[in-house]
């Protein structure tokens, strides 16, 4: 199978640094356990890891038959075993049946919505080395820390454009975006908007519970692959690189109070077949667990990044893309399915109606940029971007391009209790 | 006076041994309670009655309130399911109530069953036929906390029920209703959460409600009996989307209990998952028990097989003539 280069040096590093990065991508055995929590990491016991590996491990996705699938596609109930023959290359030839099945699923839970968010970046400092990401720490990208008032700014620009629920990123480092500053700042999106949702790194769960309280209903970390070798060659060095901790994240920000939690794998990091199943079944065990919550999962594909424009998904084009989406659907009717402008308007503007229940709009993965790219204002220092967007529609264009392909463009539906 | 089962007796100062064996009470079939404590065999020689005390004398009696069915599979030797770390071949789970002793043998023989519930009863000192007698050596006995109304009594009778010998199983059933036999969820989940605690393997009678199931999960529960239709109706799967609620979301063996008049209505809810039947009344009062008994059976066998042979199509949903969905997707 073909493989990204992710390694870039840049000439801004010091020798020593330099030295230090290729001892890391070069030496395994110079890097932490990845399994392994570090201090302060706190370790709840659950047992959905074992759960969700013991199931993606032995998954063979060749066995499958276009006879399990088309009995997949009968069923009332789509099983653990069907999902698994929907995931298969025995489905391939079933797609357009499995978008219909899709589609009546979707909209059996969701009628016509679809629901508007907008990502707000506030800092992209990051103490990891993920070889694929655009924030880390070796890159050599324009940093920066928005300070509150500048996040306030940014509010007002995008709350101004009409958007209602926002996502608020960070890059994952306590040291420069500390607990407290991400709660200032869940404190002035509060204001600001009706629903606010977080992407920050893994936090203890009485810090989710503080970030609760500061206004912050909604939690989504990516797991990025569920194969820990794989993991542990493309997270190098930081918090991150702590498999576990990360895998047991949105189960710590339930048990703080946080009303729903969201999942992904980057599709083009490892095997998507694998991928992608142990993605749906960390959502199954968990709702078993904890049926009160709301789930939601992603679909992000690899995309290239500032000093690194080859990084592509590989094998995952976008056929490959919508049968994850229908068979996550079909095996998940209840939970909400967001694409990202990772992927491009027509794609969008598809799976809108066949699988997707959330898509953003006005889009910046840059720090501090709204109002320029929503004015043309020039506004000065702005940080780099984590990866090129694909789909750069503002919300008023998004919300008129939905209405008129049929759909309900809904901006919240929420209360905050 | 001495209050024994519910008639005021002239015992006091006798001891319980005195009088149980002037009574013709023959040992190891009955417990006596006093004053609602349990009195171990071995202290009914030290007890003197009292004036004023509540003795209560009970013994296993056919019956319940409800219907059990449970079902086998011969054929699928390796199908089995797990009670309280106890592995049963048998799906069929047979109830006792509503038969002449002499009918109880051949059902529970025609049907394969490998559990059988009773009930736990006050001593019926006029016929001393003992049920345990007429039920096979290989049968687990299932004792019901039927007659209890809330989780206190249900406790109560399942204390009795242990010491009467016959294992730490317990079916809590608790009706506050005598006109449908509903059972009390709310009462069912704190009386299920006493008995796992002190070691029972409990087995929870339940109107089928998603949020009462994982209560009972939560509180220790071997399984959940949901019921298909009130008790004795006959009325089959009236619960059936429920039903199949609680078999896709809940991790413990779900028994359809009650209300399951036909073989055939056992037979769709072993298709549609169930782990096991309870029948009852509708193999009681059969014109042939024994050839009703086996019928359930061979319909037990059947939906299990149809359950794990997966279900075929149904019916093609209509062709959908509209464009294609997916004629956007590119690279």
């Amino acid at each position: 199978m073909a493989e990204n280069q992710f390694f870039v040096d840049s000439d801004k590093l010091s020798e020593e640094a330099l030295a230090h990065k290729h001892l890391l991508e070069n030496d395994p055995s110079c890097r932490t356990n990845h399994m392994e929590y570090m201090e302060g990491m706190e370790q709840i016991h659950s047992d959905i890891m074992e759960k969700v590996l013991k199931e993606m491990d032995s998954y063979d996705y060749n066995s499958y038959t276009a006879r399990d699938v088309q009995n997949a596609l009968e069923h009332e109930t789509c099983s653990i075993q069907d999902f698994k023959a929907l995931l298969s290359p025995a489905a391939e030839p079933f797609l357009e049946r499995m978008a219909q099945r899709a589609k009546t699923e979707t909209s059996k839970h969701f009628g016509n919505t679809v629901y508007l968010f907008t990502p707000l970046y506030i800092a992209n400092y990051c103490e990891n080395y993920c070889v694929y990401c655009g924030f880390n720490c070796y890159n050599d990208i324009h940093r920066k820390k928005l300070s509150y008032e500048e996040i306030e700014h940014e509010m007002k620009v995008i709350a101004d454009s009409g958007i209602e629920e926002i996502l608020m990123l960070t890059g994952e480092s306590r040291a420069q975006s500390d607990v407290t500053y991400i709660g200032e700042a869940c404190k002035l999106a509060s204001r600001y908007f009706r629903n606010v949702g977080l992407e920050i790194y893994p936090v203890n769960s009485d810090e989710y519970r503080y970030l609760h309280e500061c206004g912050a209903d909604y939690v989504t970390v990516f797991q990025e692959t569920y194969d820990s070798d794989k993991y542990e060659t493309l997270h190098l060095m930081g918090h991150k690189r702590v498999f576990p901790y990360r895998f047991e994240a949105q189960e710590r920000a339930l048990m703080g109070g946080m009303r729903g939690v969201g999942f992904s794998a980057l599709l083009g990091l490892s095997d998507f077949h694998k991928d992608a199943l142990a993605t749906a079944l960390h959502v199954y065990y968990l709702q078993r667990k904890y049926p009160q919550a709301e789930y939601s999962l992603s679909c992000p594909r690899l995309r290239p990044i500032i000093n690194n424009e080859k990084i592509n998904p590989l094998d995952v084009h976008e056929r490959q893309l919508c049968q994850i989406l229908c068979a996550y659907r079909i095996f998940l009717p209840y939970v909400g399915i967001t694409v990202s402008s990772r992927e491009q308007k027509h794609f969008r503007d598809g799976i809108v109606k066949i699988a997707a229940t959330k898509i953003s709009a006005g889009v910046s993965t840059g720090i501090g940029d709204h109002e320029s790219k929503y004015t043309g204002k020039e506004t000065g220092d702005s940080g780099d971007e984590q990866f090129e967007i694909s789909d750069g529609r503002s919300f008023n264009e998004m919300y008129s391009d939905m209405e008129n392909e049929g759909l309900q463009p809904v901006l919240n539906d929420y209360v905050y209790v | 006076m001495v209050h024994i089962n519910g008639k005021d007796v002239d015992a006091a100062g006798k001891t319980l041994k005195t009088y149980l064996a002037e009574n013709d009470y023959e040992e190891g079939t009955f417990v006596v309670e006093c004053n609602e404590e349990i009195i171990h065999r071995e202290d009914y020689a030290d007890y003197v009655l009292k004036d004023k005390d509540v003795i209560e004398i009970v013994q296993f009696m056919g019956g319940g309130s409800t219907d059990t069915t449970k079902e086998r599979t011969d054929n699928m030797s390796n199908d089995t399911f797990t009670l309280g770390g106890k592995e049963f071949s048998s799906r069929f789970i047979l109830g006792s109530g509503k038969y002449s002793m002499e009918l109880i043998k051949a059902a529970v023989e025609n049907a394969k069953a490998e559990i059988i519930t009773l009930a736990v009863r006050r001593t019926n000192t006029r016929k001393k036929e003992n049920i345990l007698d007429f039920i096979p050596d290989n049968v687990t006995l299932l004792p019901n906390t039927s007659g209890a109304r809330d989780a206190k009594e249900a406790v109560r009778i399942a204390h009795m029920a242990r010491e009467l010998g016959c294992g730490n199983f317990i079916k809590v059933e608790i009706m506050k209703d005598s006109k449908y036999l509903l059972p009390d969820n709310v009462e069912t989940v704190k009386a299920t959460e006493i008995l796992a605690t002190e070691g029972f393997v409990v087995l929870p009678y339940m109107y089928p409600d998603l949020y009462t199931a994982r209560d009972l999960v939560n509180a220790g529960a071997a399984a959940v009996m949901p019921l298909a239709s009130p008790i004795g109706s006959n009325k089959g799967l009236a619960t059936k989307d429920f039903i199949q609620i609680l078999i896709d979301e809940i991790d413990l063996p779900v028994i359809v209990d009650a209300g399951i008049g036909r073989p055939s209505q056992a037979c769709e809810a072993m298709e549609i998952g169930a782990a096991a039947v309870m029948a009852n009344t509708a193999i009681a009062t059969a014109g042939d028990v024994p050839a009703m008994a086996g019928a359930f059976k061979a319909a037990i066998e059947a939906g299990r097989s149809a359950y794990l042979a997966g279900l075929g199509r149904v019916l093609e949903r209509g062709a959908s003539a509209s464009d294609p969905l997916t004629g956007f997707l590119r690279d």
